[in-house]
């Protein structure tokens, strides 16, 4: 495919001063932005038609944009719906829209909330996310592993990497990331020792993460591909729900991806975290101000109730702010473990997963998903039952390396 | 001759009755053109950079949205100008239109708020209304200094 055409449905980014970034974004991963043409006519027409009676005209215009795309009027390969962050107006807009695309049409459509500090780096992973699913489709589709190839997750806070043969799961390699590339090299090396093979034997690798553009470049990949698509693949592939749809949820070091999932390909998603807060940088920080390691965190939490405890980390000074009063105040660790992880899923809760529609299974990934006292605590909230499948933590390398096979010569 | 603001501010229509009949329109006199091709209604000039918003800290605070504030960088200095105000309301949108409904009420509420003499109708619907309309607007244009007799 060349250029992949993202029709743009938008409220305020050129008033914003952002247009000039988002239009950026886009070049970055080849593709271009293009407002779908419309006549007066045809706006007041879907504006009735739609039935949302908002009333800032550029969002009637965005109403009409997203009807003429969904009735074949209109041709794109993507959609990007933006509005400015705190308009309540456009966020009830933003979201029916992506819900009325995602249901109507086989496009995938991200959505956005800007400020005027929106920069195109900031949209750089979504906007490669929606040009993979646009372009990869039939890569995407692969549910098997074959071969003997190699994932590397360069993460913001742990680089994982994984080999896999003949879609098994044969050697890991995990270590927190320092310096990128070196990280990056250290874990390749675990898992290549484990799976008792050499670089030279690997018929393909393939990177993922915040690092995959350097890694992946180090390491020769073949295929170097965003977290967002490669995570989706790699959840339903060891959750063994590849038909279908499902949820998945990855609460990331640095930012947390919700993403709603039909047969292994992402419909929409959200990535995101206004604080820190939010991510697990928090229990990283709690499990230190406890004094246990972080694998130790999920089992004491279990133990304790978050409602002894009144915390609300949106921002992670006066989260662990509120971690030290409640120690002071002869809280129990297992009470403040277990009301840290139910302060990081409620703001994941209200913030994220009300933009995706939760379908079951709801699959938890990341070196997150190991705390079980997470989990629990995103169950009580979705009130459902959570899918944390085997090697949840190297779910991107998973991806990767399930992704990679497609480029095995000869494939 | 009166500095008269628009409302929209984008109706060329509005904009060449005020020259008409003497006065100095503020208006930002772009082109609602018959297709819509660009990212907004208004067809807004792209020069805007991320610098507006900033400044358009002085008629909306910081919680407000930030197209809200690049806009009001870019028709607040206009309302501070006005020495009288022409608003219509209910425009088609071919009359001249405002891509967001909370800058256009926050610009309404400050032309009212300021003392100078505002004009405020209802978009005509049929000719005979039509006639009236611009009567109403000759009627309120001559009244301002240096106004046509």
């Amino acid at each position: 495919m060349s250029r992949v055409r993202i029709a743009q449905l938008s409220c305020g980014p050129e008033y914003s001063g952002v247009q000039k970034e988002i239009d950026e974004a886009a070049a970055a991963v080849d593709a271009e932005i293009f407002f779908p043409d419309l006549k007066l006519a045809d706006i007041r027409h879907s504006f009735d038609e739609f039935g949302l009676d908002v009333r800032s005209p550029d969002l009637k215009l965005a109403i009409a944009r997203a009807k003429a795309l969904v009735e074949g009027r209109v041709e794109a390969d993507a959609v990007f719906i933006a509005t400015c962050f705190r308009c309540a107006e456009a966020a009830i807009v933003r979201n029916e829209l992506r819900r009325y695309i995602h249901e109507n049409s086989r496009l995938p459509v991200v959505s956005y909330s800007f400020t005027e500090r929106t920069t195109a780096g900031t949209l750089l992973t979504r906007m490669e996310a929606l040009t993979t699913i646009a372009r990869r489709r039939a890569l995407l589709a692969r549910e098997v592993q074959q071969g003997l190839t190699m994932g590397v997750d360069s993460g913001s806070s742990t680089t994982k990497a994984v080999v896999m043969r003949d879609n098994e799961i044969i050697g890991t390699g995990w270590l927190p990331t320092t310096a990128v590339l070196q990280s990056a090299d250290d874990a390749v090396a675990q898992a290549l020792s484990a799976a008792g093979v050499t670089r030279e034997d690997l018929e393909a690798i393939g990177t993922t993460g915040y690092g995959r553009f350097l890694v992946g470049d180090h390491l020769k990949a073949d295929l170097v591909q965003e977290e967002l698509t490669v995570n989706s693949k790699g959840a339903v592939f060891l959750a063994d729900t590849q038909r279908g749809p499902s949820t998945v949820i990855d609460i990331g070091g640095m930012d947390n991806k919700a993403i709603s999932v039909q047969d292994g390909i992402p419909g929409t998603f959200t990535m995101g975290g206004i604080c820190a807060g939010a991510s697990g940088r928090f229990l990283e920080m709690t499990s230190k101000r406890l004094g246990v390691d972080i694998t130790e965190l999920g089992p004491l939490a279990m133990k304790g109730l978050s409602q002894k405890v009144p915390m609300n980390s949106y921002c992670i000074v006066f989260g662990t702010q509120s971690l030290v009063n409640a120690l002071a105040a002869g809280s129990s660790p297992e009470d403040v473990a277990a009301a840290a992880c139910h302060s990081v899923a409620e703001q994941v809760f209200e913030q994220q997963l009300q933009e995706v529609d939760i379908k079951d299974p709801v699959i938890m990934v990341g070196g997150t998903s190991l705390i079980q006292g997470l989990v629990r605590a995103m169950e009580d909230l979705l009130q459902t039952e959570i899918v944390v499948p085997h090697h949840s933590q190297y779910i991107g390398a998973v991806g990767s390396a399930l992704l990679a096979s497609g480029f095995i010569k000869g494939e | 001759m009166a500095k008269v603001f628009l409302y929209p501010t984008t109706s060329l229509i509005l904009s060449d009755l005020v020259a008409r009949f003497g006065h100095k329109p503020l208006s930002a006199a772009l082109q609602v053109r018959e297709r819509i091709q660009t990212a907004g209604l208004e067809s807004p000039p792209l020069q805007i950079t991320p610098e507006e918003p900033k400044k358009g800290l002085r008629w909306a605070a910081v919680e407000v949205p930030s197209g809200v504030r690049g806009r009001m960088s870019l028709y607040g200095p206009m309302i501070d100008e006005a020495e009288a105000a022409i608003i219509i309301n209910n425009a088609d949108y071919s009359f001249g239109c405002m891509g967001c409904a909370r800058t256009n009420e926050l610009i309404k509420y400050l032309v009212r708020k300021k003392d100078i003499p505002v004009l405020d109708l209802e978009y005509p619907r049929n000719e005979e209304e039509g006639v009236e309309f611009v009567a109403a607007i000759k009627r309120f244009l001559d009244t301002l200094e240096g106004g046509s007799p």
